[in-house]
């Protein structure tokens, strides 16, 4: 079967500056696929590209489909999502209309049971539902910004350092609903760069430094692996993150 | 001055004002959404008063045809941009909205010119014509930019004036007119006297500020639109157009502008450039409302509207100039209380 997403040689560059390098990657149906790496390594800038925010040089499918030519909004209604770094949430509106533009793209009478979906996963904001995005909390405005995406009814959910400056207690918290997203059939990729956190969770990991990936394979081998566990996992706590 | 001229100046500068208002409120929402400052504001007022008092004398209008021609500019652009991958659907909806819609006015304005339709008919052909010119410019004009600097956005806004106020002279001729009253009659209430349009002015603009108000507040178009304006890659990743979002602003501001314009030019002879300094007034209470406050913009606007009324009874040759120099104190207090900003680059 082949892979949900596909990523084939691509370079991502702003102006002269080659920020991503020759990567290519697969995340297939029902996966969490994790990169790692030191910040800066280019992980925000590959996910940007393959979600057309940035231009991309190579190839992109998701879904068997090349993506070259569509926008941004055709992407998400294909069912590719991101949740970019800063959760660009809207931060003059309440929680529910966030949520409500999240399923923009989907019938009426689904994104009314797509809330309750987001709202079952996301206890706190039901809670806050009345309350405007710009109000909230790091972790709840980082709830709000994965409810609005999965709101879209992605196949694969794109998330960039979900725990960044997160309480631990949250970000255990956002790591259990990830492998619930995965339970529901919603393939992930994510960008940490808690990569203890990450690689526990994932079933396949890349390693990326300067722009390339340098490792690859299960989770568990890079895990394992002396070279990342020196690098990136020595420092590191479990639930916490290096800012 | 006693207090019947003060009242009258007033109610002059409340009726004027809250035309303003609607043109500031209007100016607010194209810049939120789409970051142009639509200098040609201005233009949809003349050519909607314009075109609803040729109708009225029983001629044809220009802007029929210019709608047309712009439909024709708009279908060639959609189909360029989707030329790698046209499929069936998408050159039909094209053709329709952009072609056949304004073909199907213009018919209907050629056949209606002939027979001095009633208000009405006039009201409402004047306010198809000018939304249709105000998306299909967006389409033409704006689009195509729309990830550029607002610089030049601004730069893409002054020639499309420019461009619109020549033709106007072409489609109407550098002889003023006036249209008839939307509604006639008046009454008194003491010393001061209502006229019918005086009243038309309040209540559509009372119901246009409400019907924003409800259309921002309650619908899915609505909130997507003020989701464009807070944050544009929320918007996208959302999968909401900006384009989209750009349109239904254009075609709200030029529907704004056109009504504006049919509500002044039963009161006062309007020209093919006299809507530049009516939009410029709208202008005014938009900056002062920072390019961003609905609310101070329309409290501004109902300023604006009566220091020119005070203005022009005092001193009358100054009156342009009083209302520009409100400017200069909001400017310098909005100055000092904000930090310097860079413009973004996105």
């Amino acid at each position: 079967m082949s892979a949900l997403l596909s990523v084939t040689d691509a370079h991502v560059a702003y102006g002269k500056v080659e920020a991503v390098r020759s990567v290519s990657l697969e995340v297939g149906t029902n996966q969490i696929v994790t990169i790692v790496g030191a910040n800066g390594a280019g992980k925000t800038t590959l996910l940007s590209a393959i979600m057309g925010i940035l231009p991309l040089k190579g190839r992109v499918a998701f879904a068997g489909q090349d993506l070259a030519r569509l926008d941004i909004e055709d992407r998400v209604a294909m069912g590719l999502g991101l949740v970019p770094e800063h959760r660009e949430l809207f931060v003059t509106m309440n929680v529910e209309d966030n949520l409500e533009l999240g399923a923009f793209r989907i019938e009426r009478s689904r994104a009314k049971s797509s809330i309750e979906r987001v709202y079952t996963l996301f206890p706190r904001l039901k809670e806050r539902r009345k309350q405007l995005a710009g109000t909230l909390s790091g972790g709840e405005q980082q709830m709000l910004a994965m409810g609005r995406a999965l709101m879209g009814e992605p196949k694969l959910l794109m998330l960039d350092e979900p725990s960044l400056g997160l309480a631990p207690i949250i970000v255990a918290d956002i790591f259990r609903i990830i492998t619930e997203l995965r339970a529901g059939g919603v393939s992930v990729l994510l960008v940490e760069q808690n990569a203890q956190a990450a690689l526990k969770i994932a079933d396949q990991a890349y390693v990326m430094e300067l722009g390339e990936f340098v490792l690859s394979g299960k989770a568990s081998d890079i895990a394992a692996n002396e070279r990342v566990a020196a690098s990136y996992l020595g420092f590191q706590h479990e639930g916490a993150s290096v800012i | 001055m006693n207090t019947t001229i003060m009242l009258f100046l007033l109610q002059d500068g409340i009726t004027n004002g809250a035309i303003y208002a609607l043109l500031g409120l209007a100016l607010v929402l194209v810049f939120a959404v789409t970051r142009v400052i639509l200098i040609p504001q201005g233009e949809f007022v003349t050519y909607g008063a314009l075109t609803y008092a040729s109708l009225a004398a029983g001629q044809m209008p220009g802007t029929a045809k210019l709608a047309l021609a712009l439909g024709i500019g708009a279908f060639a652009f959609d189909l360029f941009v989707a030329r790698k991958a046209l499929h069936g659907r998408l050159v039909v909806r094209s053709f329709i909205t952009n072609i056949v819609l304004p073909a199907i006015v213009l018919a209907l304005t050629i056949y209606f010119a002939a027979q001095k339709p009633p208000v009405a008919v006039c009201i409402a052909l004047s306010l198809l014509i000018v939304a249709m010119i105000g998306l299909y410019l967006y389409r033409v004009a704006f689009q195509p930019l729309a990830h550029t600097s607002v610089l030049v956005l601004l730069i893409a806004s002054v020639g499309v004036h420019l461009a619109l106020q020549g033709l106007g002279l072409l489609f109407f001729g550098a002889e003023g007119q006036r249209g008839p009253a939307v509604l006639s009659g008046a009454f008194t209430a003491g010393a001061l006297r209502f006229t019918g349009q005086s009243i038309t002015v309040y209540a559509i603009t009372i119901a246009f500020i409400v019907g924003l108000r409800l259309f921002f507040g309650l619908t899915l178009y609505g909130k997507a639109l003020r989701a464009t304006a807070v944050n544009r890659l929320g918007a996208r990743l959302a999968g909401i157009r900006t384009t989209l979002s750009g349109q239904i602003a254009f075609l709200l501001a030029s529907v704004i502008g056109a009504l504006s314009g049919i509500m002044i030019v039963p009161i006062t002879t309007l020209y093919y450039d006299s809507g530049f300094l009516i939009g410029l007034k709208g202008f005014v209470a938009a900056i002062i409302g920072g390019l961003v406050s609905y609310p101070l913009t329309a409290v501004a606007a109902l300023v604006v509207g009566i220091v020119e009324a005070f203005s022009s009874f005092y001193a009358s040759n100054y009156k342009e100039v009083i209302v520009f120099m409100l400017l200069i104190p909001v400017l310098l207090l909005r100055s000092l209380a904000a930090p310097a900003v860079e413009e973004e680059k996105d």
